[in-house]
């Protein structure tokens, strides 16, 4: 029997590898969302179809990618486009299936933060990289998955800034063309907006981590569905899979890139 | 017809204090020998436009060449923070920075703008975003046809854009390949244009349908081997992952940055030497 201790930044990845079918048609952002797309093509979905926003189009890496324009995704890439092209033709156009996105903040809506916490705009406390891609993947994509760790920093009542539109209740005009974000999945379980309120709330939980501690690590008021679901452990396959993938970064990179 | 020459004549001639520099390579080709001679041409007061300021506008930023960014995502990719950028936005140094930012799709469409000789570009960007609301240059517009509310985004039109590629031939013609990004756009966009290149050849033996801009929209054409150090050129060399991550201490602490653009950077005559200096470093510290 193999050992099947893990950390929850595997389970986290292999949750979200799970979720991707075969043949999808997946916008990738670096960093976790990249990790768990790529464990998923080693897996079950091998034909999954992998765009990054430097214009490469069913990229096919060996190791993860340290940023989204690494050469071996164009040597992989069934196409190598122009950055005008793949916002244009591919995602705006409405060709991709899932977008897979990371953020610095998420609010109860699904909303991202990657612009700046504190201060004011024009002199922030913490002045975060921006929006790269993510506003236009967020709200044109068929859907939207966000892969974040848990906390009370990163999970708020209300963002500073609103990078990359969520769920907007009773804000008009501000209607995302596909479904929006459909699932948050972090290092303690998973969130789905509830299908009335489009409120992110906790439909399943990791093994071994408990409500109480999705609660304290929430910064607002974190509602449990109903039938709240347990994550299946990883299997051994799973988990070999995931720390080849790693290990063969490592050598690649002199270290993964599991961070974004 | 592009003029052959120096990197150091290149960017006297086409660089003055006020330009607006639009230096683009997304994450691949990125123009690192040329950001590095505008250093030592000590520009100032630039406003440099780039869709992913890097390493290379943390070090102008840090050296005091820019009074404005425009840029839609400005960090180390897969290391962090850019500290420069930070330092500058966040508490003013060296200098004020004033910041103009939009997302990758939205700066892509402004450089289609400015290459197709068109006023604003139209997407279906920003739904939801606060970006903007702060960013003047970003309005929105309907559409005479289905009466769909678009967002309308002004056309960049640089003074000089500066690329890196991999060959031109002697006539000045430019073969770019692997990940283009937005070099052509950028280009095409510009009043001028500099581009620094690996190798100059006899024939560039473009295949057919590849990106090559011809020596008509280019001003000048510099070969600098190794010019997009430390990102890479696809076919000839790799990205220096370690001195990605190695920027991340050096840029951290401003005296510690400063000390090493001097020894590095400032007191080299090119990028030739400057790599020579890093290689000096380097084997001073592992003997």
């Amino acid at each position: 029997m193999a050992d099947l201790a893990y950390t929850s930044n595997e389970i986290m990845t292999i949750a979200a590898a799970r979720r991707l079918a075969d043949g999808m048609v997946c916008f990738v952002g670096i960093g976790m969302p990249s990790a768990a797309a790529n464990l998923a093509r080693s897996l079950h979905a091998p034909e999954v179809v992998l765009i990054y926003e430097s214009g490469t189009i069913g990229a096919k890496p060996t190791v993860l990618p340290l940023s989204i324009g690494d050469g071996e995704l164009a040597e992989t890439a069934d196409a190598v486009v122009s950055v005008p092209e793949i916002f244009r033709y591919w995602l705006q156009a409405g060709r991709v299936d899932v977008g897979f996105l990371g953020a610095a903040q998420i609010d109860k809506f699904g909303n991202i933060n990657t612009t700046m916490i504190g201060g004011t705009y024009a002199s922030p406390q913490v002045r975060l990289p921006g929006a790269g891609g993510a506003p236009e993947i967020a709200t044109a994509s068929k859907e939207v998955w966000i892969i974040l760790k848990q906390n009370k920093r990163t999970f708020v009542e209300s963002l500073h800034f609103v990078t990359s539109a969520g769920h907007q209740p009773g804000a008009p005009g501000t209607a995302i063309r596909g479904r929006g974000p459909t699932v948050v999945i972090t290092d303690l379980g998973v969130l789905t907006p509830d299908p009335e309120t489009m409120e992110f709330t906790l439909s399943a939980l990791h093994p071994g981590v408990t409500v109480e501690q999705a609660r304290a690590a929430t910064g607002w008021e974190l509602k449990v569905a109903l039938h709240l679901e347990t994550t299946p452990d990883p299997t051994p396959a799973e988990l070999a899979a995931l720390r080849d993938l790693y290990a063969r970064t490592e050598a690649a990179h002199g270290s993964a890139s599991t961070e974004g | 017809m592009a003029q052959t020459t120096t990197l150091r004549e290149a960017i006297a001639a086409l660089v003055h204090d006020g330009s607006v520099l639009a230096m683009e390579g997304f994450t691949h080709l990125i123009p690192f020998a040329a950001g590095h001679e505008v250093i030592r041409q000590g520009r100032k007061n630039l406003t440099l436009i780039r869709m992913t300021p890097d390493l290379i506008y943390d070090q102008m930023i840090g050296m005091g060449c820019a009074s404005r960014l425009v840029f839609s995502w400005g960090g180390n990719p897969g290391v962090g923070s850019l500290h420069r950028f930070r330092d500058a936005i966040q508490n003013s140094w060296p200098a004020p920075l004033a910041i103009e930012e939009h997302s990758h799709a939205d700066m892509a469409a402004r450089y289609q703008a400015g290459a197709s000789g068109l006023p604003f570009a139209v997407l279906r960007g920003y739904v939801g975003s606060d970006i903007p609301k702060y960013n003047p240059s970003n309005s929105s517009v309907t559409c005479p046809f289905t009466g769909e509310v678009l967002a309308a985004t002004r056309a960049l039109t640089p003074d000089v854009a500066i690329i890196h590629a991999q060959k031109a031939d002697r006539k000045g013609n430019v073969l770019i390949q692997g990940i283009t990004g937005i070099q052509k756009e950028a280009v095409l966009a510009s009043k001028k244009a500099i581009v620094t290149v690996e190798e100059i050849v006899d024939h560039l033996e473009a295949p057919m349908n590849s990106c090559v801009l011809p020596s008509w929209v280019v001003s000048y054409v510099c070969e600098v081997p190794g010019g997009a150090f430390p990102s890479y050129a696809h076919g000839y060399y790799s990205r220096d992952n370690a001195f990605c991550k190695a920027w991340d201490g050096i840029s951290r602490d401003r005296e510690t940055f400063l000390a090493w653009m001097r020894e590095h950077v400032l007191n080299t005559e090119d990028f030739a030497e400057f790599r020579r200096s890093l290689n000096r470093a380097a084997e001073a510290q592992f003997g």
